[in-house]
């Protein structure tokens, strides 16, 4: 993954509307988050990490796939910093990049059964593929 | 009364129960749900980021279709409205992404002056819950009701606004209104697993676990939803607790189920 990280982190911050030096290290983010047990970076390091431009592994992992967008750390921060929003535009800009779909659409008939709403469909691939 | 509709792809196909008797309930109310003739899919999840625009312009037709009418644009699905009244708040608050949207709108601009309801509000707000009340016919007869919220319809609640976000009870004012009986639900608002579901079930199905333990141990018979994604995700978690959309409890108590 060749990128400029130090454009990167501005990109993410500017993308994100988030200011992550409001972030007073609660941890109530990640104490909320559903995914915590999922997620190798958990929302506040998200935000520390993007703060001190620690961006490279936030890029690689597969934590940005494991959020599930509920918007709890939203919610719940006592500072108003929207932690959501950081791991979306990291998210934003690895799959942006040319040829970085996480989501193929030669792979969606093997996740297809005859029950799945297309809301299901439509959402992951909007959360996944540009 | 009428008011805008916007049904949503999902509704269209497999939620199709939603839809149907979300407008016989409403029609039992007095109340039109004119369908937007030309809808087209909200994509299922409002992108945060500023500078995303094409893909919320088919919101900002859809609300501007129902300003045009002066209706609220009324949906059924957590999804189509979580991303319209998210679309709408970013219209209204953030002039870049205003201008932004704009350059697309070709047959003239829209400025944010749709009102976004869902149909659990209008049930609550425009039509009221003594009027919901008149039309019992087959009452609940106590039963125990999981009002199950998920995260669509209440977050970001900046930017939502239905209810307490914490312990809302427009579900729960709902199912008393019919002669049912809300059960204590701790779990009402934590995440199915959402769209993740579809490339990892064992995931969703933790998740989802839960919520329906929760349910099942404080004597549920029922979870009540609006959502067709948490329907599925509640569904495939291994639990055998019935889901249910809140629109054929409401034709259930009205008897015009099928
Ligand atoms: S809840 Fe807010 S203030 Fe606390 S660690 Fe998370 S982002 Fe920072
Ligand atoms: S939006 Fe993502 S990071 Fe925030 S609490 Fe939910 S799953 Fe965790």
């Amino acid at each position: 993954m060749e990128k400029n990280l130090n454009n990167a982190r501005e990109e993410i911050i500017r993308r994100s509307g988030v200011n992550p030096s409001k972030c007073m290290k609660c941890g109530k983010c990640s104490g909320t988050c559903p995914a915590y047990d999922e997620m190798e970076y958990h929302p506040h390091q998200f935000v520390y990490m993007v703060e001190t431009g620690d961006i490279e592994p936030l890029l690689k992992s597969q934590s940005i796939y494991r959020c599930l967008s509920c918007f709890a750390c939203v919610d719940r921060c006592p500072r108003g910093v929207e932690p959501a929003k950081i791991v979306e535009a990291v998210r934003l800009e690895v799959i942006r990049q040319q040829g970085a779909n996480h989501l193929k659409a030669e792979g969606v008939a093997e996740n297809l059964d005859e029950e799945i709403p297309q809301q299901a469909i439509v959402t992951a691939f909007r959360k996944y593929t540009k | 009364m009428k008011v805008t509709y916007f049904p949503g792809c999902t509704l269209k196909n497999k939620a199709k129960q939603l839809d149907i008797y979300g407008h016989k309930c409403a029609k039992a109310l007095g109340v039109e749900l004119e369908e937007i003739e030309k809808w087209q899919c909200c994509g299922g999840a409002f992108t945060t980021s500023s500078d995303e625009i094409a893909t919320k312009l088919s919101s900002v037709r859809a609300l501007k279709e129902a300003e045009s009418k002066n209706q609220p644009l009324v949906s059924l699905c957590s999804a189509c409205h979580n991303v319209l009244k998210q679309t709408n708040h970013a219209i209204q608050t953030n002039e870049t992404f205003r201008a932004r949207v704009n350059n697309y709108m070709a047959d003239g601009e829209y400025n944010g002056g749709a009102k976004v309801m869902h149909y659990l509000e209008l049930l609550r707000d425009v039509i009221g819950y003594d009027a919901v009340k008149e039309k019992v016919v087959n009452a609940l007869n106590g039963k125990k009701v999981a009002c199950y919220y998920g995260c669509l319809l209440l977050r970001p609640s900046k930017v939502m606004q239905m209810d307490d976000p914490e312990n809302p009870q427009i579900m729960e004012n709902l199912v008393r209104a019919l002669g049912g009986e809300p059960i204590l639900f701790p779990y009402k608002n934590e995440c199915c697993g959402a769209y993740v579901s579809f490339e990892n079930k064992d995931y969703t199905a933790v998740k989802s676990g839960k919520i329906c333990n929760n349910a099942t141990l404080n004597g549920a018979d029922i979870i009540l939803t609006a959502c067709p994604l948490c329907k599925y995700n509640l569904e495939k978690c291994g639990s055998d607790i019935p889901v249910v959309y809140f629109t054929e409890l409401l034709a259930e108590a009205f008897g015009i189920k099928e």
